[in-house]
């Protein structure tokens, strides 16, 4: 589960808010985070896909967390942002609760994930960090932005 | 000294150079007293000699060296032009075209260049009988079919038979060369041969043999043995008759053209000589005469850096919509005036952005005269090949893709569409074939034709063919429209086999053909008229990145529909609308056509502003024969769009192809009505 071989030392990355918890994202893997705008929906899509939006000339695909992780929904508020991550060629927004910090940690503090953390699935997870007194949850973007999904929604409307 | 920084521009510049040679090396064939082709031909091999060996292509260096030895003996008009200095040059362009790509592919441009060296040099010398025969030596090392096949006849006859062969011709003979191969468990050989002989004499006379005519008497031959032969008849006949003879496998027919400039005696220095055989070009002079008029300055751009100009001039439209919204809301007249100032100067720059992608389909079409050329001298038919509308533009990503399916069309027209001379002349018509490529707009399109006079295509043999090959049913047949018959060559089955080419070889890889274009947002098609003829058009986009589309409203989404698959947009009353099979229906224009909510279908959320009308907006859209009404709430007008795609994420969304950006910023979704339509 943990790719020790590509991390050496410490990973920086950002950290933002889903529901009470705390996520992070490796920061080579974020392009940008952005304020929350206006967001074309597309039809006929998985709930989790909220649309589209024009980032600077790219249409990007927007993916709401906490709807992908099947946590409760909440209003989007002045502090939501969207985190773009790119993932080979996949470029996605992801809306998370808010976004602050950008933070390093040390390898050796990431733990495997335990079966089930607050509600996500294990798969989705890379690991789980303990920096004092915070928990910081690792993301698996391979996992969290596979299209099987939807291919398979595909497949039923197909 | 680093070199590979310099390396692109190296192959960029070597490709134009070799180009430009390229074109001006024809247009000195069809006019070899004109200096000024050799000045621009010396000028780039010239330059091209610095640029290789300044960055170390040593071979390519050497050859292009040896090549400007004899363009300034050309030049300063020590040496004439013929057709033999003339192929040598062309020989040793290819090659170092070659190394170009080599060198492009991540090689080191290496080559043996000692043949063209040596040839080069012995033109320079003035001792170019030596060079003669080291090309004869060349062309049977190689043993290419292609090189054997464009002299066929000339180098396997003597002066005495190629003298009775002129003068046969001159009698109205045609000249022949034709070979004859037996079936591969054919047991008497030799008697076989002996009744092909038989007929032969009967119809016309046998000049030559080979083998000789011992060798085959004694059977000294494999299964195939040529003739050179003289007739009043047709080809056809020969052919049918030979191939009435049983086991006999296969006979080829070619012409013997007879060159005055083949004389075996060496042709340096002899003026006129070629000048006989070749003819003017004033259309390509005319191509050629504009292209320089409209060259001028440029500047190469990465596409790349285009398409990022593009992502951030469309983020300038979006602040530009929104300048205009709070100008509009402030009210303020100075303010209104500078946005309107400035939305006025950024349409301007958005056109030139656009157009900036747009190159001249010439950048393709600059390489067919040369394709041409050589398939002619192989095939042994006389061409000619008219370019028009050259400077027309298209964008750069159809233009990469959109040379290899008129090479084919090309190859097609001279290798199944144009007859042999011989033929031509039977039908009555010039010995020289016409082949017209040509581009124009049209709309919001593109269409290249390529057109010959040729045979034409046989009706009846596509048929018999398609309905071999399981593509049609014979039932059907009867009731097939030229049109429909004409498509058949389309066909994926069609293109298989080499078979096809005994028929009319129309079919050989023109579903490929289909398949490009299509795959380009275009679409071809054919048109024929037996005995004058073959047209392909090809309708193109004018660019894959910009459409027109009819931007609609639903509830609070907006939408982009294609204006290509719209017939009209309607609005009917609500009590005109029907219901057939719980389907609901409109009489439109005596059609009776379902309707499709675009409000159901993409399950829009209902606005709170909605208002209940009684009057449906309605576009009519079609696919194919087949049309359907998308009911929408209201037209918000039509509109040139940038198209988007969704991603490497959303693949696959129903009913949607793609987004684009609106001048508010917003993505709006573009329908695919192909989708709605079933």
């Amino acid at each position: 589960m943990l790719e020790h071989k590509e991390i050496v030392g410490e990973v920086k990355v950002i950290v933002f808010r889903l529901k009470d918890e705390e996520y992070g994202v490796e920061v080579n893997q974020v392009k940008s985070i952005e304020k929350l705008e206006h967001i074309t929906r597309v039809p006929r899509t998985p709930k989790f896909v909220k649309g589209v939006i024009n980032l600077r000339g790219v249409v990007t695909p927007i993916i709401d967390l906490r709807n992908r992780f099947e946590l409760e929904e909440s209003v989007y508020s002045e502090s939501t942002r969207i985190i773009i991550v790119a993932v080979g060629e996949l470029e996605v927004g992801l809306i998370v609760d808010a976004a602050n910090d950008v933070i390093d940690i040390a390898v050796d503090a990431i733990e495997p994930p335990p079966e089930v953390v607050g509600g996500v699935e294990a798969a989705y997870l890379r690991g789980v960090a303990k920096l004092d007194k915070r928990l910081l949850i690792l993301l698996n973007l391979d996992k969290v932005l596979s299209t099987e999904e939807i291919k398979q929604l595909d497949a039923i409307e197909g | 000294m680093d070199m590979n920084q310099y390396l692109d521009m190296f192959i960029e510049e070597s490709k134009e150079h070799l180009q430009a040679i390229n074109a001006n090396l024809l247009l000195l064939e069809n006019d070899p007293g004109n200096i000024t082709h050799v000045k621009e031909i010396f000028r780039s091999a010239h330059t091209l000699k610095g640029m290789s060996a300044t960055m170390g292509f040593e071979d390519m260096a050497s050859l292009t060296h040896e090549a400007e030895n004899v363009l300034d003996l050309i030049r300063n008009q020590k040496l004439t032009i013929n057709s033999d200095i003339m192929d040598v040059i062309f020989h040793s362009v290819d090659l170092i075209e070659g190394m170009v790509i080599d060198i492009t592919e991540g090689g080191d441009g290496s080559a043996d260049v000692s043949i063209p060296v040596k040839k080069l040099r012995s033109i320079v010398a003035g001792d170019f009988s030596a060079e003669l025969e080291i090309a004869a030596a060349v062309a049977v090392e190689e043993e290419a079919p292609v090189v054997e096949q464009a002299v066929v006849g000339e180098n396997e006859l003597d002066d005495y038979a190629l003298m009775v062969l002129k003068q046969s011709k001159e009698l109205g003979n045609q000249l022949m060369w034709i070979k004859v191969t037996l079936n591969e468990n054919c047991l008497l050989k030799a008697a076989r041969a002996y009744m092909v002989f038989d007929q032969l004499e009967s119809m016309g006379e046998v000049i030559k043999t080979k083998p000789t005519v011992e060798d085959i008497e004694n059977e000294r031959f494999e299964t195939s043995f040529e003739i050179a032969y003289v007739t009043m008849q047709s080809e056809e006949k020969i052919r049918n008759t030979i191939l009435n003879i049983s086991e006999t496998h296969d006979v080829k027919i070619d012409p013997i053209q007879l060159k005055e400039a083949s004389a075996p005696a060496p042709v340096v220095a002899v003026p006129s000589e070629s000048a006989s055989e070749v003819k003017k070009a004033p259309e390509v002079q005319q191509a050629t005469a504009r292209k320089q008029a409209a060259g001028g300055k440029t500047i190469r751009v990465d596409i790349d850096r285009l398409d990022i100009l593009m992502n951030l001039f469309s983020e300038l439209v979006i602040d530009r919509g929104r300048l205009e919204q709070l100008a509009k809301e402030i009210g303020k007249s100075e303010l209104h005036e500078t946005v309107e100032h400035m939305s006025r100067i950024s349409g301007d720059l958005q056109n030139i952005i656009l157009t900036m992608r747009m190159v001249p389909v010439e950048q393709v079409f600059n390489r067919f005269p040369r394709m041409i050329r050589d398939l002619q001298k192989d095939l042994n038919k006389k061409v000619n090949l008219e370019i028009i509308g050259a400077e027309t533009e298209l964008d750069r990503t159809v233009i990469d893709e959109i040379g290899d399916p008129l090479n084919h069309l090309l190859r097609n027209s001279l290798d199944h569409g144009i007859e042999s001379p011989a033929d031509r002349k039977k039908a009555g018509k010039p010995e020289e074939g016409t082949i017209v490529l040509r581009a124009y707009h049209s709309g919001n399109h593109v269409f290249i034709e390529v057109k010959d006079d040729g045979a034409g295509i046989n009706k009846e043999r596509v048929l018999k063919k398609a309905i071999e090959r399981g593509i049609v049913n014979p039932a059907n047949a009867d009731s097939m429209s030229d049109k429909q018959i004409h498509e058949l060559l389309f066909a994926a089955g069609f293109s298989t086999a080499e078979v096809i080419s005994d028929i009319s070889g129309r079919g050989v890889g023109l579903d490929v053909v289909k398949s490009k274009i299509e795959s380009l947002g275009g679409s071809v098609g054919v048109d024929s008229v037996r005995g004058q003829g073959t047209t392909f058009l090809i309708q193109l986009p004018l660019t894959l990145s910009i459409i027109s589309a009819m931007l609609v409203q639903v509830q609070d989404e907006k939408y982009a529909v294609p204006l290509s698959s719209i017939i009209e947009t309607a609005v009917f009353k609500k009590d005109q609308i029907m219901m057939a099979h719980r389907q609901k229906v409109i009489d439109f224009r005596g059609r009776v056509v379902p309707l499709v909510s675009l409000q159901d279908i993409f399950q829009v959320p209902v606005s709170d502003a909605a208002v209940d009308e009684d009057e449906v907006a309605v576009i009519i859209v079609r696919k194919g024969e087949k049309m359907a009404g998308l009911v929408v709430d209201s037209f918000i007008g039509q509109q040139e769009i940038v198209l988007k795609s969704l991603g490497k994420y959303l693949v696959n969304v129903f009913a949607i192809s793609g987004a684009t950006i609106l001048g508010d910023g917003q993505v709006a979704l573009i329908i695919d009505c192909n989708a709605l339509i079933k």
